[in-house]
């Protein structure tokens, strides 16, 4: 969907880094003395009529933000029924889209006729209250299940198909609270809560894409979302194939996965390794705040369905994101750390164990290139192959297990296409073939830990 | 493609049709057809289908069993917060729905948990500490279910009524089914909650148990909440109305009345022991605690609730009920609470002497007969483990 009203995002669409572009950052703090954009939901103004008092308030507010460096206290400007403020954060942070958000909450008593004349209060953000601190740098920090949510939230103002559904989503919030906030925000059929019966909401989430939602699917843990395989396999991926191309799916099926602190076998599984051989799908895999928002709106733009894993452990980490909007690109890996000497690949949660180890190896003098693929399917054979011509040697680190996980098939994919320029054999460290005991510390003996990366660097560069 | 139009929320509550036309109004305080023997109060009602007489040692036995695992849980929820176990779901309400039907159970009765059934357990004879080794993580759950009659702990919501369901056809073409021999006639019971019954799986055993008659009870626990979600979500009649579409019969209990469950569930076990086929019995009852130790209720739900089921508790209506008729004079509730203290002392004591797992054992039982290359594995694992300094050997 084209937002003719973004002024930003034409510019920062596709970042190839890890880190924001400061330089991008000044040209665009220059751009916003120059002009003002608003930039207004796309409403869809027959329904709703507001687009009189929208237009009033946006020229209000026009002249309240003349100014964007000062930091607007939240106003509220009354017009009508609704109330417009501008969002003081963002207005503080630096950049210039002020978004007028829609809080679709029904004023006073029920509503006659079902979707009919919905009165949608626009509510101020709430202040950030400690802008004045973050001030002097740039962006704004937060953790990652909240960068999550920003994304989310981010699309699902800009556009109204997309929709959220699971276990516990709505007054809840998220078992990890990534839709915590929303169901207020965009009303509880939007971020809807389901029965527990996660075949049966899958295919209710494939069901509305393909008549024209953009459904984004939670399962509470990606384990449960094994009683969906069947509507995962052949409707989510086959059915754009099946039906000659009429059923898009631009689905999003997300859920943190992985090993966690001891919740027992049945919720620690790895299902990338069970779904990449579905065709049709794609799957990414987030592993910092930054990455995470960024993959979650590109894969909520994205006409594929895409598969997101998140990890149960990463949901506190903190990062200083940019405050300007930014998309990933779904297919690229990223690179965490350059070096000569290996190529480590890995992805999620292990990625910090392999910085752990990288930090280790740095002091005994080796120099890895450590490379998050983030794009688990299909892999991004151009930055690794790019560090294989490099280095020559290759590591993956993964929490799979040895057998049939997403380590297995890039060990397939690197030898195809990149054999002549291995130096060594390709090691893969990977769990083992067991289920994930629930005692901690046997829990602890089947990840693996960065003790056992230092020892395969060393073995590989002997 | 037919355009969507962005409706956000749903008009006045409702998705449909009126429901409460067709069935009633909804009733928090379990509608007409609840089936109690004792009230809240602890006075004695009588019902025209499910009435029995109960003795003194019966009565005095089910306070004793109820207060003893309400201690249970309230030692291992403690324990949880010191760190001696990774997570307990609580039970705290629902003590008179897992002791009155885990009592009705006969010992060549077989019955299929979830992860709550602590009351069910005592019932079987279980030591508590061996659901303490399974939460504090030194076992996976280990005592014997042949032994017990109880099935091992399982977090996969609704698969073990499937499992219920096939033991009970097992057991019906064992041929233990309307013999007319009281210690031979077996039965089934599948602990479910109201959030499962909403599993593929769940409707799946319903079916499969109409078709073939199997002896199985399907007990369901409607605690009104699924984690955050309400009942309401789950089901928009009466759970136990649902059987009948399955094409058994299906009964709402009180489930904080253990004189009612007792009733109930064993006539549902003797129908199913003659050879009649299978019954659902919904105990209505109340979440009083969280979901799990990592759940926190006042998020999502009023107090007002809670304190409103508060006067509904399960052991406070019999030990009313005791009082009054003089069944207690002989300082039994005494008696019975220096039991409990003595019994919360062996949990603490005996919970963090639990012996560790040692660390080669994840390869144990993944197979029954290890395959040549997962022994590989270990013995990688075995020689990497000993390159450790200080490493045993």
């Amino acid at each position: 969907m084209e937002k003719s009203s973004y002024p930003l995002t034409s510019d920062i669409t596709r970042l190839r880094c890890a880190t924001p572009p400061r330089k991008l950052r000044l040209l665009l703090s220059l751009k916003s003395t120059l002009s003002l954009t608003l930039c207004i939901l796309p409403f869809d103004l027959a329904d709703y009529q507001i687009s009189q008092t929208i237009t009033m308030a946006s020229l209000q507010m026009a002249a309240l933000l003349s100014a964007p460096s000062t930091p607007v206290a939240s106003d509220r400007v009354r017009v009508g029924s609704l109330r417009l403020s501008a969002s003081s954060s963002s207005a503080s942070r630096n950049g210039c889209a002020l978004v007028v958000r829609s809080e679709a909450k029904v004023s006073g008593g029920g509503v006659s006729a079902r979707g009919a004349n919905l009165v949608t209060h626009v509510v101020a953000e709430k202040a950030a209250a400690a802008a004045t601190s973050a001030d002097s740098k740039p962006g704004h920090e937060l953790l990652l299940f909240e960068a999550l949510r920003e994304g989310l939230d981010e699309e699902m103002e800009r556009d109204p198909t997309v929709c959220v559904m699971g276990e516990d989503v709505g007054h809840y919030g998220g078992s990890y609270k990534v839709t915590k906030g929303l169901a207020t925000k965009y009303g509880d059929l939007r971020v809807l809560d389901t029965p527990i019966a996660e075949n049966s909401f899958t295919g209710m989430g494939i069901g509305s894409a393909m008549t024209g939602l953009r459904p984004v699917v939670e399962g509470m843990n990606m384990g449960f979302l094994l009683l969906a395989y069947n509507q995962i396999s052949n409707n989510c991926g086959m059915l754009h194939y099946t039906s000659g191309g009429q059923f898009k799916i631009p689905i999003v099926i997300r859920g943190p996965g992985g090993v966690g602190r001891q919740l027992g076998a049945e919720h620690s599984q790895r299902l990338e390794s069970y779904f990449q051989s579905i065709p049709g799908l794609q799957m990414v895999a987030c592993s910092t705040p930054y990455n995470a928002k960024g993959l979650m709106k590109a894969a909520i733009r994205s006409e594929n369905p895409v598969v997101l894993f998140e990890h149960v452990l990463l949901y506190n980490l903190k990062e200083r994101i940019p405050d300007e909007e930014y998309v990933l690109s779904l297919e690229e890996a990223e690179m965490v750390r350059p070096g000569e000497h290996v190529t480590i690949l890995t992805y999620s949660r292990m990625r910090y164990h392999v910085m752990q180890a990288a930090k280790t190896l740095v002091n005994k003098g080796y120099d890895p290139e450590v490379i998050d693929i983030r794009s688990l399917k299909p892999f991004d054979l151009y930055t690794i192959g790019n560090s294989i011509k490099k280095t020559h040697r290759v590591l993956i680190v993964e929490e799979c297990m040895r057998t049939g996980g997403i380590g297995a098939s890039l060990r397939s994919a690197i030898i195809d296409n990149f054999w002549d320029y291995l130096d060594a054999p390709i090691l893969c460290l990977s769990s083992q073939d067991v289920p994930t005991p629930y005692a901690g510390t046997l829990e602890n003996w089947t990840v693996v830990q960065p003790e056992q990366i230092v020892a395969a660097v060393e073995q590989l560069c002997k | 493609m037919r355009r969507s139009r962005t409706v956000t929320h749903a008009p006045d509550g409702e998705f449909g049709p009126d429901l409460a036309e067709v069935f009633g109004p909804r009733q928090s305080d379990g509608g007409p057809e609840l089936v109690q023997l004792l009230t809240p109060e602890g006075e004695r009602v009588r019902h025209p289908e499910f009435d029995r007489e109960f003795s003194a040692e019966e009565l005095r036995g089910f306070y004793r069993d109820m207060v003893l695992t309400r201690r249970i849980d309230t030692e291992s929820t403690a324990l949880q917060r010191h760190g001696e176990l990774g997570i307990w779901a609580q039970l705290l309400g629902q003590e008179a729905a897992q002791i009155g039907s885990g009592r009705a159970l006969r010992p060549q009765d077989f019955a299929f948990p979830t992860y709550r059934e602590h009351g069910v357990a005592w019932c079987r004879g279980l030591d508590p500490l061996k659901l303490l080794g399974l939460f504090r993580g030194v076992d996976q759950g280990s005592w014997d279910a042949q032994e017990h009659h109880f099935g091992n702990y399982t977090i996969v919501i609704g698969a073990q009524t499937l499992h219920a369901t096939g033991y009970a056809m097992g057991v019906q073409r064992d041929g233990a089914v309307g013999t007319g021999d009281p210690d031979r006639d077996a039965a089934v019971i599948a602990y479910f909650g109201d959030g499962a019954s909403s599993q593929g799986d769940v409707n799946e055993a319903f079916i499969f148990a109409a078709s073939y008659n199997a002896p199985v009870v399907f007990f369901c626990q409607n605690n009104q909440w699924a984690i955050s979600e309400p009942i309401e979500r789950q089901t928009r009649i009466p759970l136990y109305q649902r059987a009948l579409g399955f094409g058994f019969p299906g009964v709402r209990v009180d489930g904080n009345d253990v004189m009612a469950t007792y009733a109930v569930t064993q006539a549902a076990l003797q129908r199913a022991r003659e050879g009649s086929g299978p019954t659902f019995v919904e105990a209505y009852t109340y979440r009083m605690g969280a979901h799990t130790t990592t759940d926190d209720p006042t998020r999502y739900r009023l107090s007002d609730d809670v304190e409103n089921w508060k006067l509904k508790d399960p052991i406070a209506r019999l030990e009313a009920y005791l009082r009054r008729n003089g069944l207690v004079e002989d300082g039994f509730t005494d008696h019975v609470a220096a039991e409990a203290a003595e019994l919360g002392e062996r949990l603490r004591a005996g919970c963090k002497q639990l012996a560790d797992p040692e660390p080669l054992s994840v390869f144990d039982h993944v197979y029954a007969d290890l395959p040549p290359e997962l022994a590989e594995q270990r013995d990688g694992y075995a020689a990497y483990l000993a390159s450790f300094e200080g490493a045993q050997a």
